[in-house]
């Protein structure tokens, strides 16, 4: 059986599909950057983790959902939450803590909501987001729909009791759910190997029985290839598949970080292998991408991002009688 | 070392305030001496001792609730007094030894400090409830109020403010002795009343003044209807009536008294009381006491004569081993038991173990009176008034004073033949008066 | 103790005399009240499931759903495995993606493993997505000692729940309450927990037409009285209401009982408009007193009914100790008629 054998990686054959997906990475980049500034600004508060080195994943995997697919996210999801299309002008107004942010500045960095692109968080508790995902499977299993659930989660996760009961309760019950777990080696500052017995989690997954294929998590078509080949499956009625997203974070785990449990060289053994840098390089030599193409790509993607920190600066805050909206449904009940 | 708990004066109390003690520690007492003032729902009482002894300690502060079987008197036996009038070696046990503190110069042979040690005026746990389960306690101990700083309900201290009432003289009988808005009610219709104030600051109810809120129940009539809703739930009550002819007993007793002074008078209702003491001896079933769902006769006769306060309310003080009285001695109970009541004067001895009650409404006019039986007794007897009644004798009407006497008795315990040969009984001993 | 929790609360059930069509009061016991709740559910919507550990061919640990996975199959009445998270997650997940999800959990203590889902996302989505994402899940769960199961399946945490803001919960302690308190349950928007005491089921009541159903989240006077205000609510009440009886009989105390239905959102209103008539409140709580519900329900009279006491609040609760096996140290462990009696007496004093 495939269990444990992905997909050969494919390689994009169409130019346009390419540099789509270099954009998206490039813009994600950028945009996390800012961020990292802003923080520094003090203008985004709170915790704030960055997911630059990891835009691959997000990359990959969000160009093969459809728009009636669901997404469940994790604290670190501001990649995810551009590339799904969210617009970046409510990321970062709900980074600012504006009324115009995505969660109307009740959420942060952490908590990205949008039910339009059935982008369901944002969840911030280890682990919490697969109960979830699979009940957004099965809500679709039970109105007979063949939407996929595609869950983000990270290494560190699949040490919680949570990834266990879900990935069984996913197979038991036949679910579609894509288990993305984006594993960067580091859970915080915990290594893997510090917390796992098992550190081939592809291996670990596939004690569950379903399809479960370790995946470069560095290179968006592989992401692409083996996404696009689990979710056809899924969508087909074959059941949840995991995804082993090998990647690395270049930037420390949030804003606070001094990085002392990983050396300086394997970050920059690592960042030698920067998606965004590889794919560039690729795309030239493929003849697909030039300097004026390059450029205007970044040249679009700053634009973006400034236009977003103007809208962010620019917009209201949510009025202070307001806040006890939205704990219930009737906006105001006496706790 | 013993301790005396609060007794219970009743079936349906449960717990009282401590007005006043009479001793300190130190105290000598005698069995039956005078110990304090406890008030209850019925009005102030005199604890008596049921030992002698000597007070080691107060138990509980003036001001405070506690409940029934809670200790209040700690006593310890007593130490041979010293004859002479030598103050030298009291040697109170226990006394906390002054005199390792080097600070205290004149500790060692301060002879002047017979007095026994001071004891701690030790709140024991005023609402301690023994009970094992999911307690309803209070969260502390709460100390005692000092008498400056009585404990006021936040309700009573608005509806004082509202009345400009002050309440410094006002007597608390909520928890912890915190005055209550029917403290302040009953102050307020004191203030307010051109009448004297109730004796001893007893919480007799007062009739709802215009300064009253509506709310306010008296809590004499709740402890009255504890008693009677208890009674009439467990109580299978049978009622008897009996006429009687009195024309005999009133005869003889104006005999009896026409060369005695007037404080030596018998009232009739001695004579029908010594009657109906002398007919129980023949019923047994009459006399006693049902609890526990067993029926204890008892050899002694302990009437309790219940008896209307003047500010509304029952209470039925005993009259102890009635059987052994002689007709002037009954009056003499009567007479002084009535007084006492309604000066708020009852010791606390008097109120509790009657065997049997007796009510007269007869000075109202009612024609009978069907009582209900105080429970754990398991009969009452009731007199109506003495009137003239078209009678019959030898075939003709003549007009007679004639009396009914009821009974109400408990059906668990006997059957109505007894109750009606007790009654007939009565009857039979109020034609011969004399024979007594 | 049945009857008397079935007590006719005249300001609640009023009948309408007029009607013909109102069907006949039904007498059931709260199980079969449940269940037939659930079942009626299922049939008037198709997104209603069931799911939760042995609910299906077992018929639920308490025998509730027996019968429904012959009636509705496999897909509406799913067995799960024993992942309290996964199973109550996959709920509210199945919620926001449109399904109306009956969780059963089979004691609270078990809830306890899924605190995580219940807290960090069900009662945190609808103001995390800044008022996107409603989550209408229904969890059911026993709660309540009595029974000998010890100190991991006794206890009353309902309190804890009762704590978090963006639940709703409910504590049916009538058999009406269980066959009428589910359908509004399952049209809130709002994730919604329902405490079941385990000691009802068997207890037996009448159920009125449902247009007699008083609104599940207002507190209802379950007795009048003037002297004292009891305030309890689900596996309580019926104590509650007997202690109530013996205060009026031996003590000549009337005691109005408040039967709170929903500890969340509480029904402040009926409680603090008893207690300004009573002056006296004493609550009764299953949960343990410190950092309580009973202690939520003090502060508030403290806080808004302060002037109108004429006595110190009291509480009678759980003792502050896992929950024993033996029963005669359970039973001890447990609020009791006489511990509530003992707590009302001397606060009633005239």
């Amino acid at each position: 059986m495939t269990v444990l054998t992905p997909p050969a990686p494919e390689r994009e054959q169409d130019r346009g599909r390419a540099i789509a997906r270099l954009t998206s990475m490039l813009r994600i980049r950028r945009f996390e950057e800012r961020c990292g500034e802003l923080y520094q600004d003090e203008k985004i508060r709170g915790f704030l983790h960055l997911y630059i080195g990891q835009e691959a994943v997000a990359t990959g995997v969000m160009s093969c959902l459809r728009a009636d697919d669901a997404v469940v996210a994790t604290y670190r999801e501001h990649g995810h939450a551009l590339a799904r299309g969210i617009s970046a002008d409510a990321i970062m107004a709900e980074m600012f803590g504006k009324v115009t942010g995505t969660s109307r500045g009740r959420g942060g960095s952490m908590h990205l909501f949008d039910t339009a692109t059935r982008f369901y968080g944002g969840h911030a508790i280890v682990g919490a987001g697969l109960p979830f995902a699979i009940g957004l499977a099965l809500a679709d299993r039970l109105q007979g729909r063949d939407r996929v659930t595609a869950c983000f989660f990270g290494e560190g996760a699949v040490a919680e009791g949570e990834f266990h009961e879900s990935l069984n309760l996913a197979v038991l019950w036949q679910l579609p759910v894509l288990f993305c777990c984006e594993n960067n080696l580091y859970a915080m500052g915990t290594e893997i190997a510090h917390e796992q017995a098992e550190t081939d989690l592809a291996l670990k997954a596939a004690a569950y029985r379903l399809p479960s294929w370790p995946v470069d998590g560095m290179d968006v078509d592989a992401v692409e290839s083996a996404t696009r080949r689990a979710v056809a499956a899924i969508r087909a009625g074959e059941g949840p598949h995991f995804l082993e997203l090998r990647t690395y974070r270049f930037r420390p785990h949030s804003m606070f970080d001094p990085g002392l449990y990983r050396s300086a060289d394997e970050v920059a053994q690592w960042m030698t292998r920067c998606p965004i840098a590889t794919y560039s390089a690729r795309l030239r030599a493929a003849g697909w991408l030039d300097d004026d193409t390059l450029a205007g790509i970044e040249q679009a993607a700053r634009e973006e991002v400034e236009q977003a920190v103007t809208f962010a600066e620019q917009s209201p805050w949510e009025p202070m009688d307001d806040l006890l909206r939205f704990v219930t449904s009737e906006e105001v009940r006496h706790g | 070392m013993s301790d005396i708990r609060l007794p219970s004066l009743g079936a349906d109390m449960d717990a009282a305030t401590i007005v006043s003690w009479c001793v300190a520690p130190g105290d000598a007492v005698q069995k039956g001496d005078l110990l304090g003032e406890i008030e209850t729902d019925k009005g102030v009482f005199d604890l008596d001792s049921r030992e002698a002894g000597v007070v080691a300690a107060l138990l509980v502060a003036p001001g405070t609730k506690v409940t029934v079987g809670t200790p209040i008197v700690r006593l310890q036996e007593a130490v041979p007094v010293p004859t002479a009038a030598a103050p030298e070696a009291p040697e109170a046990p226990e006394a906390p030894e002054a005199p390792e503190a080097p600070e205290a110069p004149e500790a060692p042979e301060a002879p002047e400090a017979p007095e026994a040690p001071e004891a701690p005026e030790a709140p024991a746990a005023p609402e301690a409830p023994a009970a094992p389960s999911a307690l309803a306690a209070p969260a502390a101990p709460p100390p005692s109020p000092s008498p400056h700083h009585p404990h006021v309900s936040p309700l009573a201290r608005r509806i004082a403010a509202e009345h400009g009432l002050d309440l410094a003289g006002v007597t608390g009988t909520g928890v912890q002795g915190a005055i209550t808005q029917a403290d302040v009610a009953r102050a307020l219709a004191a203030r307010d009343d051109a009448t004297p104030a109730a004796p001893t600051g007893a919480p007799v109810p007062t009739p709802a003044s215009a300064h009253t809120p509506a709310t306010i129940v008296d809590g004499m009539r709740r402890a009255v209807a504890a008693a009677v809703t208890r009674s009439k739930r467990d109580i299978p009550h049978y009622y008897l009536e009996h006429d009687v002819d009195l024309h005999a007993a009133l005869a003889w007793l104006a005999r009896h008294n026409a060369d005695r002074p007037i404080t030596e008078r018998v009232l009739p209702a001695a004579l029908l009381v010594r009657a109906t003491v002398q007919a129980l001896a023949r019923v047994p079933e009459l006399n006693g006491v049902h609890e526990h769902g067993a029926f204890t006769p008892s050899s002694a006769v302990h009437v309790g004569i219940v008896t209307a306060l003047r500010g509304g309310g029952l209470v039925a003080p005993v009259i102890a081993d009635a059987q052994t009285h002689s007709l002037a001695e009954l009056n003499a109970a009567l007479l002084d038991l009535v007084q006492r009541t309604r000066a708020g004067a009852l010791r606390t001895s008097e109120l509790g173990g009657g065997t049997i009650s007796i009510t007269n409404l007869g000075d109202r006019g009612v024609r009978a009176v069907h009582g209900v039986i105080y429970p754990p007794q398991v009969a009452i007897v009731g007199f109506g008034a003495i009137a003239d009644r078209p009678w019959a004798v030898d075939g003709m009407l003549a007009v007679r004073p004639v009396v009914t006497i009821t009974l109400a008795a408990d059906h668990r315990v006997s059957d109505g033949i007894r109750g009606a040969q007790f009654l007939a009984d009565i009857g039979r001993r109020l034609q011969a008066p004399e024979d007594a | 103790m049945a009857e008397q929790a079935q007590a006719p609360m005249p300001s609640a059930a009023a009948p309408a005399p007029e009607s013909p069509a109102t069907p006949a009061t039904v007498r059931m016991t709260y199980r079969e009240a449940v269940r037939e709740a659930i079942r009626e559910a299922m049939h008037a919507d198709p997104r209603v499931f069931v799911m939760g550990e042995d609910v299906g061919a077992y018929g639920g640990c308490y025998a509730v759903t027996k019968g429904l996975l012959t009636e509705f199959g496999p897909e509406r009445l799913r067995d799960t495995p024993l992942s309290e998270s996964a199973f109550v997650g996959a709920g509210i997940g199945a919620a926001v993606g449109g399904m109306r999800p009956i969780v059963e959990i089979m004691t609270v203590n078990f809830s306890l493993l899924a605190l995580d889902q219940i807290m960090n996302t069900a009662a945190t989505f609808l103001h995390m997505s800044g008022g996107q994402c409603n989550v209408p899940v229904v969890i059911r769960m026993t709660t309540g000692a009595g029974r000998q199961l010890a100190a991991q399946h006794s206890h009353s945490l309902e309190g804890w729940y009762a704590h978090i803001p963006g639940l709703r919960i409910l504590a049916p302690a009538t058999v009406e309450d269980a066959r009428r308190m589910l359908a509004p349950a399952l049209a809130d928007p709002d994730p919604v927990l329902l405490f079941e005491h385990a000691l009802l089921y068997n207890v037996s009541g009448d159920v009125p037409p449902a247009d007699a159903f008083v609104p599940f989240d207002r507190a209802i006077v379950r007795r009048a009285g003037h002297d004292v205000t009891l305030v309890t609510y689900g596996g309580m009440l019926a104590r509650t209401l007997e202690a109530a009886e013996r205060l009026a009989a031996d003590d000549g105390i009337e005691a109005e009982v408040i039967d709170l239905r929903s500890l969340r959102p509480l029904d402040e209103a009926t409680i603090l408009d008893s207690v300004r008539r009573t002056h006296r409140a004493v609550i009764v709580d299953e949960g343990w007193r410190s950092g309580s519900l009973s202690a939520e329900i003090a502060a508030r009279i403290a806080e808004q009914a302060f002037f109108d006491l004429d006595a110190p609040l009291r509480r009678v609760c759980s003792a502050e100790v896992p929950m024993p096996y033996a029963r005669h140290l359970e039973q001890a462990a447990l609020p009791q008629v006489d511990g509530i009696l003992a707590a009302v007496r001397p606060l009633v004093t005239r």
